[in-house]
């Protein structure tokens, strides 16, 4: 793969009930990555959108943001799911020779939406939506066949939940830091067995955007310190229904990763990786997702938790933005996550600064309980 | 940089209003295989895969997850695009990206709808601001009759100008096995079609239909090999417009305009109407027929009634436009695009059937959608 650098990013703060429209989000993060890359929207060469009709609640819902990322006259597109697949989209047409400069833009209104309504439309029309099921109770479905395999606790599961809202007080864009304990999480509302509330992520409004730039147009419009370079990228889908698939099993998320890292030249991602952003919209997703990208062993990433490893000062600090449990703008999330890798690997991330940031993981999701995975690996 | 790009196979359901013999997952089966069996390959040959429609038809959230089963893609890699009536033109840019990227050798790329699930205009009223002008100037036909009725008035272009363009697709589209409507009509028969909304009647308009289509894309290296006439992609553009309607130009379509004369420039295009041999466009409408071939640089503002009278755009014309009876005869809307994109590569690869036009070198493919925008595919079968 030829190189792309990311030369910009921006993110909204993380809130609900937002009073902006969701194109004055757009405008405001394309606005904001365009001054993070100290350059002009004429410089921008095409734009892809990310957004979904359901949690718009508007058909053909980037119509509505065309002028607020500056797209008129040129070339837009729109990717629907998570925001690593809009940048995905966003490294093809770089890579593809037609643009120089792609700018990638995600936006996500959810507390204006029903998220039970919606995501109960990605199951199967005709058997398993009547069965009420959704995100959170297909999940509460995971988590326990996740516990089952592999002998766990949901106490566990709530210290992750400990950590990454501690981590958001490092974060002034995060929705919901907070100092928990593990008590806290057990003790707080159950909404699906074995999910409670602090195990869930909630529903969050905001936007982000990040700028991607072939080799050659990075050096000429960007200082080399503001470029972080894409080092690796791969993306998997799994079986569609619930049925079909061992939960615990991470085979998708296996292949997806394989193909990342060997792009990236990486071997054993345990210790290569020096950061990682993962797709936690639940406490358990984070371990059993750990566990599919090689960076433990399946069945024991609870237990690397537990030994402080993906603490903020542990070996590979996991979410240190505080990550979706702190923060869940759905469409949004992944694209977030890269942005919030480059700002580590540009050494810009504040308070949340990893040290020596060099190699970054961002991992998105699409579909439930993790049906299909796109891995990034971000450098220096 | 980039990589060149032909197009290998092309599958298409057979489209109907309703096609109850098929969940949409079985569609887009039906459509997949016949691309692999076009193509003369299997799933296993397909590196990753694209899929597009719009949400609100069928209300299947994820549709690219919920579709596995009949894309061949479990445990492969696939996401989703859509962008309104562009969708189908949308998923073949985007396959061809991947595949110029460098990133997957051969891709395939799926558009779908099953409309008799949908109710198609509450669908497409929603796309419009919820303030300014979803009440009065939302829906398919609103826009488009007002843009000829602009038409109309600033250049003289007819009623009957449009007739003769749908009695032309609608004759077309005798030749089509796969298309929806396949009814012979005369420009009277259009013209006593009933009145939809001034000054498109029911015949100058495009169905919903139930229906799909795949077409696959490979890396210059494999297409080469596994075809022995693959179509080439030339150019791919997208111009979009201002987000409200009123803000928009409508005796001309500026987007048609500039996506053309970008994509004519990336592929050496200087006489349109001489150097293409057939051409599919998304023409929702009869209307646009008349109205959007000044816009592909055919001719200046205005003249387009001219050459229509004159045949130009007929079967035995200096340029067939939609040999295979167009959008006005077949819409699975988020296939309609990769239609005309997949009918196109069938007459360079010669796979055209009845409506095959003899010797095409060039041929031009366009999808239109969301608030007057243009996409515009080239393809040859001379390597570009």
């Amino acid at each position: 793969m030829e190189r792309v650098a990311i030369i910009g990013v921006s993110q909204t703060k993380y809130m609900q009930n937002n009073p902006l429209t969701f194109a004055e989000l757009v405008y405001e993060v394309t606005t904001k990555a365009l001054e993070d890359a100290g350059i002009t929207v004429k410089e921008i060469d095409n734009v892809v959108s990310v957004s979904s009709d359901f949690w718009d609640g508007r058909t053909i819902s980037s119509m509505a943001i065309s002028d607020a990322s500056g797209a008129f006259g040129k070339d837009i597109t729109t990717v629907e799911g998570d925001g690593t697949f809009g940048a995905l989209y966003g490294l093809m047409r770089t890579l593809s020779g037609s643009f120089n400069t792609t700018l990638v833009v995600a936006h996500h209104k959810g507390t204006e939406s029903n998220m039970r309504g919606i995501t109960n439309t990605a199951f199967d029309p005709l058997v398993e939506r009547k069965l009420g099921l959704d995100a959170i109770s297909s999940a509460a479905l995971q988590a326990r066949r996740y516990m089952t395999k592999y002998g766990l606790k949901e106490e566990q599961f709530a210290l992750v939940s400990v950590k990454n809202h501690g981590n958001a007080k490092r974060n002034p864009l995060a929705l919901f830091p907070m100092e928990i304990t593990v008590e806290d999480v057990m003790n707080s509302r159950k909404i699906a067995d074995p999910l409670k509330l602090l195990d869930c992520s909630p529903v969050t409004d905001g936007a982000a955007a990040i700028i991607l730039a072939t080799e050659h147009a990075a050096k000429k419009l960007v200082p080399p310190q503001k470029c972080v370079w894409v080092k690796g990228v791969g993306h998997c889908a799994d079986a569609f229904r619930l049925g079909d698939r061992d939960l615990a099993d991470t085979r998708a998320l296996a292949a997806a990763a394989k193909r990342a890292y060997s792009m990236a030249g990486i071997q054993d991602p345990g210790r290569e990786i020096d950061l990682a952003e993962v797709y936690d919209a639940f406490s358990y997703m984070e371990p059993l997702w750990l566990e599919g990208l090689g960076i433990c062993p399946e069945g024991m990433a609870c237990e690397h938790l537990e030994r402080g490893r993906f603490d903020f000062t542990g070996q590979l600090p996991v979410n240190p933005s505080g990550g979706r449990l702190s923060s869940h703008p759905v469409q949004v999330a992944g694209l977030a996550e890269i942005a919030e890798c480059a700002l580590q690997l540009r050494g810009e991330a504040g308070d949340r600064q990893v040290e020596g940031a060099k190699t970054a993981l961002a991992h998105g999701v699409n579909g439930m309980c993790g049906q299909a995975h796109c891995v990034w690996i971000l450098g220096k | 940089m980039g990589k060149r790009v032909g197009i290998i196979g092309v599958g298409q359901t057979h489209h109907a209003s309703q096609r109850l013999d098929a969940s949409g997952v079985e569609l887009i089966a039906e459509a997949v295989t016949r691309a692999l069996d076009d193509a003369e390959i299997t799933i296993k040959d397909i590196d990753a895969v694209v899929i597009g429609n719009m949400d609100h038809f069928e209300n299947i959230n994820y549709v690219d997850m919920w579709a596995v089963d009949g894309l061949g893609a479990v445990i492969k890699p696939v996401f989703k695009v859509t962008t309104g009536g562009t969708t189908g033109t949308t998923i073949a840019a985007c396959a061809f990206y991947t595949v110029a990227s460098g990133l997957f050798d051969v891709v395939l790329a799926v558009g779908w709808e099953k409309n008799s699930e949908s109710d198609t205009q509450a669908a497409i009223a929603t796309c419009a601001n919820p303030v300014l002008e979803r009440d009065f100037f939302a829906g398919a036909i609103g826009p488009l009759a007002t843009e000829y009725s602009m038409y109309m008035k600033a250049y003289g272009a007819t009623e009957e100008d449009a007739a003769i363009v749908a009695a032309r697709e609608r004759n077309n589209a005798l030749n089509n096995p796969y298309a929806h409507v396949r009814q012979a009509v005369t420009v009277e028969d259009v013209l006593k079609s009933p009145m939809l909304s001034y000054p498109i009647k029911f015949l100058d308009m495009c169905p919903r239909s139930d229906g799909a289509c795949a077409v696959i894309f490979a890396v210059e290296e494999k297409a080469k090999k596994l075809c022995p006439r693959p179509a080439w992609i030339h150019a791919s553009v997208v111009r979009h417009d201002y987000t409200h309607f009123g803000d928009l130009e409508w005796t001309f379509m500026p987007t048609l305009e500039r996506a053309s004369a970008e994509a004519y420039k990336l592929a050496g295009i200087t006489n349109p109407l001489k150097e293409f041999d057939v051409a599919e466009l998304y023409l929702p409408a009869s209307t646009c027929g008349v109205k959007w071939m000044d816009s592909l640089w055919f001719c200046d503002h205005g003249e387009a009634p001219k050459l229509i009278r004159k045949g130009v755009f007929n079967m035995d014309g200096e340029l067939p436009v939609n040999p295979s009876g167009g959008v006005i005869c077949t819409n699975p809307i988020g296939a309609t695009g990769l239609i005309r994109v997949g009918e196109a590569a069938w007459q360079i690869m010669g796979k055209a059937g009845p409506r095959q036009v003899e010797n095409v070198r060039k041929a031009l493919a366009t999808g239109f959608g969301g608030c007057s925008w243009s996409d515009v595919m080239i393809l040859g079968a001379d390597l570009p």
